[in-house]
């Protein structure tokens, strides 16, 4: 019982933060009807930043919480700051061009930024500790270990998600990015200002990613200029399997890949190395079953 | 059909007199600030040859020319051999371009003509690689059949993926071939009995008693072995220019271009989309399978982190850099990947980032790549058998519900 209970656990931890690495994609294709590969070296970016803001105020002799703060607030910014960049200068020029020429130029940003943090970090090629700032330590349900820096993260990923499941369903600015993705010719012509509703969603959407970043780095204490790589393709399977475009599917999808990989370490435990490989195998499938994704819209057209 | 006016020839044999010269200057040249210096005029000769209509003259040469092409090919690689006899490294190098250059053929083929996205190359040319690799336990097995069957092997493995690329388009097409790219090498580690990380071990090629691994003898002129590798290299590069080429100048190259610009007018007209978009799959995925089981060869080992998602990205730059659907393009894109991070030293390190940037530029700046497609010279007449009763076997595509909406 306290096996299925640590699985769960990890697995809803896992499924929170590639939902929170879908919600951007879906968001982007979205609004802009295109793909933003470089998604996890965002991500990785603003771990990378958040790692600097909390030495930095460590060195500065500031409180746990307020290391804590600083983290979370300097991934927010940096992640918000690149994104919308890329959106100002690389994305919006091109979203005329071919699907395939926006999905190599974000890919090769990403490494762009990768390769950067690798290059000019202080020793960015190896792995990074991260300050476990957390409190250490944990409660027993029944049987079952519950760290308490795992419950925390999955607080607060779960309220990020519920937030930016807010903004876009009860605010404003929400209402402009859902009518920017619903049309966007009838959006601008009612006097939305299209370009600036695509780089606030970049910012909202990267800003997610940076948040997961910080909470990859705090729950696995470690990380690495690569990291963003698979969690990108992870973040990306998880909205196509959810339906492009549709908030609770990127959600939904992010949970199924964490169910899938973890069901296959808790079927297969001398298999470990394969629950990605079962994971990827399992996303083919469905998206074979069904072409647009789990929630799609049901648009058809007949060919 | 002929056109109008005919070409002379005499700008073919000057375009690859200039480039093999320049290629072998790049390669026999060490000096690091001549090499930079040697790299700006090549660069300069290469935009004024394009602005003042040069390569397009020389495409025009070459279309109307292959036996000329062919020809001066061979010859001047015959001379480069000649000339470089004992540069392993040099050969190794141009052997390897050639290699690439042809699996970026088949990519061109895929993405280029019939529009299949393939983010999951490296994985192809790997399956290809492994083939070769597992083939050489037989010691029966001659090398031919274990190159050819590393291209069997890599469409076999595509043909695992046909339902899930034809039933999908756009973002969704491209998941499913990443997917397969990150599942074939977390396959390869975690999977012992080939090798998982630590790779495989090979024995060189050894074709009808030819063994490639022998340095050869004219009287007392030694040539390196690396050599053989090169003219098998370049057979192998002028499959894949001599099947892109039928394939773009018959009729079914019009066809490949409907299917990638239009499904819904190519279903209007009969089409079959699904057999189309089989073929070239199939076809360029052979291209990348026989690839890698040679490059596999020449090396003599390999290793799962040789086909990796950002090998697979790299590959698809080279067919974007050098011009998508342009066959010829993936020759200088590849030329530039492979040769400048292994002769200039100093960027070594800062060689993917380079290229990132690089693409990023040409991207932004000219989206066509360094030799843009042009129209094709058709050859009606042009028949690769007669492959309407193939069409057959695959039914027609049904309702698909159109994954994006306003999809151009």
């Amino acid at each position: 019982m306290d096996i299925v209970a640590q699985h769960l656990l990890n697995g809803l931890m896992q499924g929170t933060m590639y939902g929170l690495v879908a919600m951007g994609f879906t968001l982007f294709f979205g609004v802009m009807d295109v793909i933003k590969f470089s998604h996890g070296d965002v991500l990785t970016f603003g771990a990378f930043a958040a790692l600097v803001a909390a030495l930095l105020a460590q060195s500065g002799g500031m409180g746990v919480w307020v290391q804590i703060l600083a983290m979370f607030a300097a991934a927010v910014v940096a992640t918000a700051l690149i994104g919308t960049e890329i959106a100002r200068f690389f994305v919006l020029p091109l979203r005329h061009s071919p699907t395939l020429n926006i999905l190599l130029l974000t890919m090769m940003l990403g490494t762009v930024i990768r390769e950067c943090l690798r290059l000019f970090y202080p020793n960015g090629g190896n792995p990074q500790r991260f300050p476990a700032l957390l409190p250490a330590g944990g409660i027993n349900f029944g049987r079952a270990f519950v760290r308490y820096d795992g419950l925390i993260l999955l607080a607060v990923g779960l309220a990020l998600i519920a937030l930016v499941h807010w903004v876009i369903t009860r605010t404003r600015f929400g209402l402009a990015v859902r009518a920017v993705a619903e049309d966007e010719e009838t959006a601008r012509m009612m006097g939305m200002n299209f370009r600036r509703v695509v780089r606030l969603t970049f910012a909202l959407g990267s800003a997610t990613a940076g948040v997961a970043g910080v909470m990859y780095g705090l729950y696995y204490s470690e990380i690495n200029y690569g990291m963003g790589v698979l969690l990108a393709i992870i973040g990306f399977s998880a909205a196509i399997v959810g339906g492009l475009g549709n908030l609770w599917g990127a959600i939904i999808g992010g949970y199924l890949f964490a169910g899938l990989q973890t069901l296959a370490v808790a079927l297969a435990p001398a298999a470990t190395e394969y629950k990605t490989f079962f994971a990827f195998l399992v996303v083919i499938v469905v998206i074979t079953w069904r072409p647009t994704g789990l929630l799609a819209e049901a648009r058809s057209e007949r060919v | 059909m002929s056109s109008p006016v005919k070409a002379p020839v005499w700008p073919v044999l000057a375009g690859v007199i200039l480039c093999s010269g320049m290629l072998g200057a790049i390669v026999a040249v060490e000096d690091q600030r001549l090499i930079v210096a040697m790299l700006l005029g090549f660069a300069a000769i290469w935009f004024a040859a394009r602005r003042w209509g040069a390569v397009a003259a020389l495409e025009r040469s070459a279309e109307q020319h292959p036996g000329a092409v062919g020809g001066a090919i061979l010859v001047a690689a015959l001379a480069g051999i000649a000339l470089l006899h004992e540069d392993n490294f040099g050969f190794l190098m141009i052997s390897t371009v050639l290699l690439f250059a042809s699996c970026c053929i088949g990519l061109t083929i895929q993405l280029g003509y019939a529009g299949v996205s393939n983010f999951g190359a490296a994985g192809f040319v790997g399956a290809g690689a492994y083939t070769a690799a597992v083939l050489n336990w037989l010691p029966w097995m001659p090398d031919l059949l274990a190159l050819i069957g590393g291209g069997v092997a890599a469409v076999l493995v595509g043909s695992l993926l046909l339902l899930p690329v034809l039933r999908t388009r756009g973002h969704y097409a491209a998941l499913t071939t990443l997917a397969f790219g990150i599942m074939f090498g977390v396959f390869l580690d975690a999977t012992p009995i080939v090798g998982g990380p630590q790779g495989l071990k090979l024995s060189g090629v050894n074709l009808f008693g030819w063994d490639f691994s022998n340095d050869i003898r004219l009287g007392s002129f030694l040539i390196s072995f690396y050599a053989n590798y090169v003219l098998l290299s370049l057979a192998i590069f002028g499959v894949a220019i001599f099947v892109a080429s039928r394939l773009d100048r018959s009729w079914v190259g019009i066809w490949l271009d409907t299917v990638r610009l239009d499904e819904t007018a190519c279903a209007v007209f009969g089409v079959n989309i699904g057999f189309w978009k089989i073929l070239a799959f199939t076809a360029g995925n052979f291209l990348a399978g026989l690839a890698g089981a040679t490059y596999a060869k020449m090396l003599g080992f390999i290793a799962p982190n040789n086909f990796t998602l950002s090998d697979s990205l790299m590959l698809v730059s080279v067919v974007i850099l050098g011009g998508i659907g342009n066959r010829w393009g993936a020759l200088p894109a590849t030329a530039i990947l492979v040769l400048l991070p292994e002769k200039l030293q100093f960027i070594q390190e800062y060689r993917l980032l380079i290229f990132a940037v690089l693409v990023v530029i040409i991207l932004m700046a000219s989206p066509a790549g360094l030799v843009p497609r042009r129209t094709r010279r058709l050859d009606p007449h042009l028949i690769i058998g007669n492959v309407g009763w193939l069409t057959r076997l695959v039914p027609h595509a049904r309702s698909v519900p159109s994954p994006q909406r306003g999809e151009g």
